[in-house]
C-alpha cells in the first residue's frame, strides 16, 4: 500500500510530506527531489523507480504530489488516489497552489489522516468529510451528530447525509460531449469518439430515489420488441434525427446500482447533494461532426508557404455554434505571415507558432475561409517540418453523439413531494476535445 | 487563515522560543507554536527536542490541537521511546471517549507508533475497539491490526485478533468488510501458507455482497482479493464472474481494472464453448477502451496492463486498433505505449490504417518516438507478409528524408526484413549504400556492414564500400568491428580473385592488432578455416541462415502469466514480477492462473485439444524435427535432469515441446522413428476391457478405516497398498518394439501417492543404462514426481522393479480416451514411446468424503443431463461389503438409505483436480446386480468412473 504522501512545489522543497510506513524514510523526499523533479531530462513515466522505491506522481500547475510505496501497489489505484486527493483539496479550499497549500497545511494533514489510513484510501467524499472536517475547529456535535457522521462516512449511501430540506426541488442536468476527432488531409475520418458526461446538480429534499433515462439504442430496441409502447411512440415524436444511439462504454458515479444497469440497464440511484458527475460514456458510430477542415498547404520554394483553410458548419442552421478557434501550426522558421480570412480575426503569434483564428459565432451549414502567406528564412537544417496538424476548438448546443435525455424521474415515498414538483433543466453542449485535422 | 507565515520562521533561537510558547497558558498561543512545530517537521528540521513540551499539549479538547499533536507523536515517538509512554495514558483515555470519531482517532494515531511500550497497551483498547458499536471505529480498529502485525506478528497471532478480524467479513457494514478483507490480505502476505484468508465459497458469497454496497477504495480491496481465490470448478467461477461484470461501469478506473484482473483470471477455467465465455470476451473490450479516455498516467497504467491482455487474449482487443492511435498532445510515456500496443494488433486486415498512422508518426519530433515508430514499421513487414512490400518502400521514402536518426534505425529494420525475406528485396540496396556516410550509431554501422557482406556479389562496390570501413577499425565499437571481419570474409568467399588483400589485412587487424578476445578469437577461426579447407568455410560462412521468427518482444509465458494475476498493480506496470521489485518476503509469492481442469475442457472444441490454454504462440516454436531430438537428448540424458526442477516455467516449457513432438509421433506413426515407437495407442486399452481376468486381490475383505486399513494390509505383506485394488501389471512395450527393452506394469494409490510400478526386462545382448522417463500432457496432468530410479546398469536377462512416483502438477492436454498416458521412455539405446491406460480411481483422493448437505446441494445442482446410469452385473455382496470395498479405493458412502428392500448407497468421490462425482448405488438384496447412477459437472469422467466400480467391486 501507499508508504507516503510527499507534496512538493515547482523547486522541489516539501510542502506537506506524510510517512504512513516504516519503509519509507526521509530520504525518499529527497531521491525524489534529485532524480524527477531536478531530473535534467523531461519525465519519461508517471511512476519512478528509484532504489527499489516506487514513485508515483501528478503535476497540477506547479505542484508535484508523490505517491511512495515499496510494496507490489495496485498502481491504477494510487492514481485514482492522488486525482481524487486533487479534487478534495479543491473542494475545500480552491485551486492547487503553493500558498494555498502553505495556508492549509493543518488541514491537509488532517484530511490525509482521514483519507489514508496506513496507506489504505478510506472515504473521500468531500461532501461526507465536510461534515466532520472543518477549518472552524470542531463544533462540540451531539450523539446523535456523531453517530450520524460516522454512518455516512461509512455508510452504504456516503455520498448523502439525511434530513436535506430545500423548499424548491430542483434539478440541474447537463449533458456535455467533446468530440474528438483525427482527419487525414484528403478528408478521411481517421478515429471520431465522443466522450460525454452527464452533469448533475440536484437539489432535492429528503432521500430521493432517482431514475435516468436516455435513447440508449439497447433500451430502445428492447422497448421496440415488447410492442408498441407509449415511450417508443414519444421518443418518435419528440426526437429529431436519430432516435437511438448505440454507447459503446459507460461508467457511472459510485451512487449508481450497477448491479441493476447490468441486468435491466437501467440507470437508478440515490443522488448526491449538489453538484457531480453522473455518468461519463463514449460513442463512436454516427457522430455528428459539427464542423469539418478542409487543408491546403502548398511550399512555394524554399522560403514561402501558402495555407488556405476552409471550414464548414455541418448542423441545424437555426443552431449558432460559438467560441470558434482554429489553430493553424507555421514552422519554427517563420519570419512573417499574412492573413485574410472572411470572417472573424486571426493573427499569427509567434510564441505559439500558430495562427489563430477566432470566430465569435457561426451558424449551421455556412462555411468561411482563411489564406495565409508564410515566409521562411532559410535553414540548412535537413528535417523537414514535421506539420503538425490543424487543430479546432468550438462549443455547439446538441450533443455530436445524438444523446437525448428522454426522461429523469425523482421519487421520494417519505417526504410530500412528487415527479411532477421538481423543477427540471436540461442543457446540451457539445465541444470540440482533440479536433485535429492532418494537413 | 494564513497558516503559511509558520514556514517562514527561520530565526535562531527559535526552538528556545517555541518552548516557551508551548508552555503557555493561553490556548491560542500553544495551538500557534504546535503548528510552528509541525511546519518545521514538513520541512525536515529535527525538533524531536521539543517532544516532551508537545505531548504536554495532548491532554485537551480542541480535537485539532489533539490531532496535530497526534501527527507529531508519530513522527517523533520511535526517537524517543521513553517520553512516548508518557503519551499512553491520553490514548487511553481516548479510546473510551463517548466520541466515535476521537475513539477511532486514539486507536488510529496509536497503532502508527512503533514503540513497543506503547504497543503493548495498545491491545486492550483495540481489542474493545474491533467490537464497538460504531462501524467508523471498528473499520478504523480493522486496519490497526494489520499495522499491529507489522510492528509485532508474534502479538497479533498470540492476543487472538486474526480471529477477530476474520469474523469482520461478516460484518454489517461493508467498509468494515472491506478494510478486514484489506488487513487480511496484507497479513497474509506475510505468512504465504497460513491460509488465512481462507476463502470458501461462503466467504465469497460475502464479500460479492459487501462488493455491491462498499466505496470505491473498498471494491478495490475486496477484488484485489477475490483475484486470489481459486474456484473450485467452471459453474462457481462463472458465477463470480457474473456478480463481478457490472463493476466494469465503475467511474473509477482502479475498480475496472482489478474487475478485468478477476475476469481475465477465472475465465481461464470457463470452457471455451461455453456462450457464457464469449459474451465474457465481449464485455472486457469497452471497458478497456474507456480508461484511455481517464487521465495521462492512468491511460499510461492502463495501456501497460493492455500490453499483457492483448498477449494473453489477442482476440479482445483486435477490432480496435484506432483508439491506440497516437494523438499529437499525448505525453511522450503514452505514446510510446500506444505504438507498442498497436504491433500487437496489427494485422493483414487493418495493416494498410497502422503503416499510414506510423508513417505520420515517423516525422514527428520526439526521437525516441520516431526511432520507435520507425522501428514498428519493420516489425510490422516481419508480422504481416503481405505488407512486407508496402513497409519496405515507406522505410525507403523515410531513408529519403536523411533524417540521420530515421535513416539508421531504417537500416537496422531493414536487415531484420532481409533475414526474413531472403532474396526479395535486395533492389533497395543501392538505395541503402547512398547513406553510408551519414551512419553514426554502431548498430546501424553493423547492420549496414552486414548487408554488403550478405549481397557482397549483387553490390559491385562491395569492397571498396568495406575498405572505407576498414580504415577506422580500431576506433570502432566491438559489434561492427566483429561484423566488418564477418562480412570480408564473406566477401572475400564470394569473389577471392579480388579481395585476397583486404581479407589479409582485416584478419590481421582482428587478431594482430586487437586486445579483444572475441574478436581475435573469430578472427584465427577464421584464417585456420580459409587455410586449411576453404570449402568448409564456405559451408561454415556462408551457411543458409535459420528464418527470424515473427514476435520478437513477447513476454515469456509463465511470466505473463504470473503478471495477469497481477494486473492493474506494480508489478503489471513494470512488466516484472514482485519478487524483482519488493524487498523481503512480501508479495513475492508466485501467482499462478488456476489450470482448466483437463476433463472439464470439452471435447467438442478442437482447437481445445490442440493447444493447451498457456501454450506460447506456435510461430515462436521453430520447427518440430530436430527440436525433439535435442530435447529428447538435453532433457532425458541424465537421470538427475529429470528431478522435480524447481522452476516450473522450465520444466512446463520442456514438457510442451515434447508433448507435441510426441502428439505428431503418435498421431501419423512417423516414418522418422519407424519401428521405434513402442506401443501403439491401441495397446494399452486392453487394459480397461480385461478387467476380470484379475486376480482376488486382498482388497477382498476391505478394510473399514483408513488407520486400521494400513495395519491390515501390513499385516496381508503382499506389497498391497491400502484397499486399493491394483491391477496386476500387462505388458506395455513388447521387446520387439523396443530394442530389447520390455516393460510391462500397472499403477497403484499407496496412502495418498501415486505410483507407476513397472518391470524393466532386458533382453537384449547388451547391457543399459541411463533411463530416464517423460510423460506427454494428459488429462488430469499426471508427471513423475522423481527421476526413473534404475541406479545399477540393467544387464541381459535382468528384470528390475521400479516403482515412479507421481504427482499431477503436471501440464494438462484433454486425452482420448481420457484415461490415456502416453510415456517416453530413453535408455542409452534409444528412446521409446507407448502408452498405457491408468483405473480412474488412481486419482480418487482420501479426503474425498463430501458433507451430507453440500452433496445434497451439488446433486440437485448439477443438470441431469449430466447423469450416467449403468449395470454393474454379478456382485454377490451385500450393500456394506461393497461399500467397504469401494472405501478402500477412496469412494466413500456419506448416507444410506432403505426404500422397499433397496439399499441406496450415496457416494462421493473427489478427483486430484478437485473435481467431484456423486454416485448413487441401488443394491437389490437378492438381486446380484447393481444400478449406478453417476453425476458429475464433467460428465465425461462417468463411464470411467464405472469402470473402476466395476473393477473394484469384482476383485
Amino acid at each position: 500500500m501507499i508508504g507516503g504522501l510527499f507534496i512538493y512545489n515547482h523547486k522541489g522543497e516539501v510542502l506537506i510530506s506524510r510517512v504512513y510506513r516504516d519503509d519509507i524514510g526521509r530520504n525518499a523526499v529527497d531521491a525524489f527531489r534529485v532524480n524527477v523533479i531536478h531530473a535534467r531530462q523531461q519525465v519519461r513515466s508517471p511512476v519512478t523507480n528509484i532504489a527499489r522505491t516506487s514513485f508515483f506522481h501528478v503535476k497540477r500547475s506547479n505542484i508535484w504530489l508523490a505517491a511512495v510505496t515499496k510494496q507490489n501497489v495496485n498502481a491504477a489505484m494510487v492514481f485514482e488516489f492522488l486525482y481524487k486527493m486533487c479534487d478534495v483539496m479543491t473542494a475545500y479550499f480552491g485551486k492547487i497552489s503553493e500558498e494555498n497549500i502553505k495556508n492549509n497545511f493543518v488541514l491537509i494533514y488532517e484530511l490525509l489522516d482521514e483519507i489514508l489510513d496506513f496507506g489504505y484510501p478510506q472515504n473521500s467524499e468531500t461532501g461526507a468529510l465536510k461534515t466532520f472536517i472543518t477549518q472552524q475547529g470542531i463544533k462540540s456535535q451531539t450523539k446523535e451528530e456523531q453517530s450520524q457522521i460516522t454512518s455516512q462516512v461509512t455508510g452504504q449511501i456516503g455520498w448523502r447525509r439525511e434530513g436535506i430540506k430545500y423548499r424548491r426541488n430542483e434539478l440541474f442536468l447537463d449533458v456535455l460531449e467533446s468530440v474528438n476527432l483525427l482527419m487525414s488531409p484528403q478528408g478521411q475520418v481517421l478515429s471520431a469518439h465522443v466522450s460525454g458526461r452527464v452533469v448533475m446538480k440536484s437539489y432535492l429534499s429528503g432521500m430521493p430515489e432517482c431514475k435516468f433515462g436516455m435513447n440508449d439504442k439497447i433500451v430502445i430496441d428492447k422497448q421496440g420488441k415488447g410492442g408498441t409502447t407509449d415511450d417508443t411512440a414519444k421518443s418518435e415524436l419528440g426526437g429529431s434525427g436519430k432516435q437511438s444511439i448505440a454507447i459503446d462504454d459507460c461508467t457511472f458515479h459510485q451512487c449508481v446500482r450497477l448491479s441493476k444497469f447490468d441486468s435491466e440497464r437501467s440507470i437508478s440511484f440515490i443522488p448526491p447533494d449538489g453538484e457531480y458527475e453522473l455518468m461519463r460514456y463514449r460513442t463512436t458510430k454516427d457522430i455528428i461532426l459539427p464542423f469539418r477542415v478542409i487543408p491546403l498547404v502548398r511550399e512555394v520554394g524554399r522560403t514561402k508557404l501558402e495555407v488556405k483553410v476552409v471550414i464548414k458548419s455541418n448542423f441545424k442552421p437555426s443552431l449558432l455554434a460559438q467560441k470558434i478557434e482554429v489553430r493553424i501550426p507555421t514552422p519554427l522558421n517563420t519570419s512573417g505571415v499574412q492573413v485574410i480570412c472572411m470572417k472573424g480575426k486571426a493573427k499569427y503569434k509567434a510564441s505559439e507558432n500558430a495562427i489563430v483564428w477566432k470566430i465569435k459565432r457561426m451558424a449551421g451549414m455556412k462555411e468561411s475561409q482563411i489564406s495565409a502567406e508564410i515566409e521562411l528564412l532559410p535553414t540548412n537544417d535537413k528535417k523537414k517540418w514535421a506539420r503538425p496538424p490543424i487543430s479546432m476548438n468550438f462549443e455547439v448546443p446538441f450533443a455530436p453523439s445524438g444523446l437525448k435525455v428522454r426522461y429523469l424521474k425523482v421519487f421520494e415515498p417519505k417526504l410530500n413531494y412528487s415527479d411532477h414538483d421538481v423543477i427540471k433543466w436540461v442543457r446540451y453542449i457539445g465541444r470540440s476535445g482533440i479536433y485535429e485535422t492532418r494537413c | 487563515m494564513t497558516d503559511s507565515k509558520y514556514f517562514t520562521t527561520t530565526k535562531k533561537g527559535e526552538i528556545f522560543e517555541l518552548k516557551a510558547e508551548l508552555n503557555s497558558d493561553k490556548k491560542e498561543k500553544k495551538k500557534e507554536a504546535v503548528k510552528k512545530v509541525i511546519a518545521s517537521m514538513t520541512v525536515g528540521k529535527d525538533v524531536s527536542a521539543l517532544f516532551p513540551d508537545v505531548v504536554n499539549c495532548m491532554q485537551t479538547d480542541n480535537l485539532e490541537l489533539k490531532k496535530l499533536v497526534y501527527l507529531y507523536l508519530m513522527n517523533y515517538a520511535k526517537s524517543q521511546p521513553d517520553m512516548a509512554i508518557m503519551a499512553v495514558n491520553t490514548f487511553v483515555k481516548d479510546c473510551e471517549d463517548p466520541n466515535p470519531l476521537i475513539r477511532a482517532l486514539a486507536v488510529r494515531t496509536m497503532g502508527c507508533i512503533r514503540v513497543d511500550k506503547i504497543t503493548e497497551y495498545l491491545c486492550e483498547p483495540l481489542r474493545k475497539c474491533l467490537k464497538d458499536e460504531d462501524p467508523y471505529v471498528r473499520k478504523t480498529a480493522a486496519v490497526c491490526v494489520a499495522k499491529l502485525h507489522d510492528i509485532n506478528a508474534q502479538l497479533v497471532e498470540d492476543q487472538g485478533f486474526l480471529d477477530t478480524l476474520k469474523d469482520l467479513i461478516s460484518d454489517s457494514n461493508p467498509m468494515v468488510v472491506a478494510n478486514a478483507v484489506a488487513a487480511l490480505s496484507e497479513i497474509a502476505e506475510s505468512h504465504p501458507n497460513s491460509n488465512l484468508l481462507d476463502l470458501n465459497p461462503q466467504t465469497i458469497n460475502k464479500l460479492l455482497t459487501a462488493l455491491n454496497e462498499c466505496t470505491e477504495w473498498g471494491q478495490i480491496f475486496i477484488l484485489d482479493c477475490l483475484a486470489n481465490y481459486t474456484p473450485r470448478d467452471d459453474r462457481e467461477s462463472q458465477s463470480i464472474c457474473e456478480r463481478v461484470t457490472p463493476r466494469l461501469s465503475h467511474a473509477n478506473s482502479a475498480v475496472v481494472l482489478s474487475a478485468v484482473k478477476v475476469l481475465m483470471k477465472f475465465m481461464e477455467m470457463l470452457p471455451k464453448d461455453l456462450d457464457y465465455y464469449g459474451t465474457l470476451l465481449k464485455k472486457l473490450a469497452p471497458p478497456l477502451v474507456t480508461l484511455l479516455s481517464a487521465e495521462p498516467e492512468l491511460q499510461y497504467v492502463a495501456l501497460r496492463n493492455i500490453n499483457l491482455i492483448v498477449q494473453k487474449r489477442p482476440e479482445i482487443l483486435k477490432h480496435e486498433m484506432k483508439v491506440f492511435f497516437v494523438k499529437y498532445n499525448d505525453p511522450i510515456y503514452v505514446k510510446l505505449e500506444k505504438l507498442d500496443i498497436m504491433i500487437r494488433l496489427a494485422s493483414q486486415a487493418n495493416i494498410a490504417q497502422v503503416l499510414a498512422e506510423l508513417k505520420e508518426y515517423a516525422t514527428e519530433v520526439d526521437v525516441d518516438f520516431v526511432r520507435k515508430a520507425v522501428r514498428a514499421i519493420g516489425r510490422c513487414a516481419i508480422k504481416v507478409e503481405q505488407s512486407a512490400e508496402r513497409c519496405v518502400s515507406t522505410l525507403l521514402d523515410l531513408i529519403q528524408t536523411k533524417v540521420n536518426y530515421v535513416v539508421q534505425e531504417a537500416i537496422v529494420v531493414i536487415k531484420d526484413i532481409f533475414r526474413k525475406y531472403p532474396n526479395k528485396y535486395e533492389s533497395v540496396i543501392a538505395t541503402l549504400c547512398e547513406n553510408l556516410d551519414s551512419l553514426d550509431e554502431p548498430e546501424a554501422r553493423a547492420a549496414m556492414i552486414w548487408i554488403v557482406g550478405e549481397y557482397a556479389e549483387r553490390i559491385d562496390n562491395a569492397d571498396e564500400l568495406l575498405e572505407s570501413f576498414l580504415e577506422g577499425f580500431h576506433d570502432e565499437s566491438t559489434q561492427v568491428q566483429l561484423q566488418l571481419l564477418t562480412a570480408i570474409v564473406k566477401l572475400f568467399l564470394k569473389k577471392p580473385t579480388e579481395t585476397q588483400e583486404l581479407v589479409q589485412q582485416v584478419l590481421s587487424l582482428a587478431t594482430q592488432d586487437s586486445d579483444n578476445p572475441d574478436l581475435r578469437d573469430r578472427g584465427y577461426i577464421y584464417w585456420r578455416l580459409l587455410s586449411t579447407d576453404p570449402v568448409a568455410a564456405k559451408e561454415v560462412v556462408l551457411a543458409e541462415k535459420p528464418l527470424i521468427s515473427e514476435e520478437t518482444d513477447l513476454i515469456e509465458p509463465t511470466l505473463l502469466e504470473e503478471l495477469i494475476c497481477h494486473i492493474g498493480t506494480l508489478a503489471s506496470v513494470y512488466h516484472k514480477p514482485p519478487s524483482a521489485f519488493v524487498e523481503g518476503s512480501r508479495g513475492v509469492q508466485h501467482r499462478r492462473i488456476p489450470p482448466r481442469a483437463g476433463s472439464v475442457e470439452s471435447a467438442e472444441s478442437p482447437e481445445v485439444g490442440q493447444s493447451g490454454p498457456s501454450e506460447a504462440p506456435s510461430a515462436v516454436i521453430p520447427s518440430q524435427g530436430d527440436l525433439l531430438g535435442d530435447l529428447l537428448n538435453l532433457d532425458l540424458a541424465p537421470p538427475t535432469t529429470t528431478v522435480p526442477s524447481v522452476q516450473p516455467s522450465m520444466q512446463m516449457g520442456a514438457m510442451d515441446l515434447l508433448g507435441g513432438g510426441l502428439d505428431s509421433l503418435m498421431g501419423d506413426e512417423s516414418d522418422t522413428l519407424g519401428g521405434d515407437i513402442g506401443g501403439s495407442p491401441s495397446m494399452g486399452a486392453g487394459l480397461g476391457a480385461a478387467p476380470t481376468a484379475m486376480p482376488a486381490a486382498l482388497g477382498g475383505v476391505p478394510p473399514v478405516g483408513g488407520g486400521l486399513g494400513d495395519l491390515f494390509d501390513l499385516g496381508g505383506g503382499v506389497g498391497m497398498p491400502t484397499g486399493f485394488y491394483v491391477v496386476p501389471k500387462t505388458l506395455w512395450l513388447p521387446a520387439m518394439k523396443a530394442k530389447g527393452l520390455e516393460i510391462s506394469g500397472t499403477f497403484a494409490r499407496r496412502g495418498g501417492i501415486i505410483q507407476m510400478d513397472m518391470s524393466l526386462t532386458n533382453k537384449a545382448m547388451s547391457v543399459m543404462t541411463d533411463f530416464a522417463i517423460q510423460f506427454n500432457r494428459n488429462s488430469f496432468g499426471l508427471a513423475p514426481a522423481g527421476p526413473l530410479q534404475v541406479l545399477t546398469p540393467l544387464s541381459p536377462n535382468q528384470t528390475i522393479d521400479v516403482s515412479l512416483p507421481l504427482s499431477t502438477t503436471g501440464p494438462v492436454m484433454k486425452m482420448e480416451p481420457l484415461n490415456n498416458l502416453q510415456v517416453a521412455v530413453k535408455n542409452n539405446i534409444d528412446v521409446f514411446y507407448f502408452s498405457c491406460q491408468f483405473p480412474l480411481s488412481l486419482l480418487f483422493v482420501e479426503d474425498g468424503k463430501m458433507e451430507r448437505q453440500v452433496f445434497l446441494a451439488t446433486w440437485k445442482d448439477i443438470p441431469n443431463d449430466n447423469e450416467a446410469q449403468f449395470q454393474i452385473k454379478d456382485i454377490h455382496l451385500n450393500s456394506d461389503a461393497a461399500s467397504n470395498k469401494l472405501q478402500g479405493s477412496n469412494i466413500f458412502t456419506i448416507a444410506k438409505r432403505t426404500v422397499e428392500g433397496q439399499d441406496m448407497l450415496y457416494q462421493s468421490i473427489k478427483l486430484t483436480n478437485s473435481i467431484w462425482v456423486l454416485a448413487e448405488m441401488r443394491v437389490q438384496t437378492g438381486n446380484p446386480n447393481y444400478t449406478l447412477s453417476i453425476k458429475c459437472r464433467a460428465p465425461e469422467v462417468c463411464q470411467f468412473v464405472y469402470q473402476c466400480y466395476e473393477m473394484v467391486l469384482k476383485n
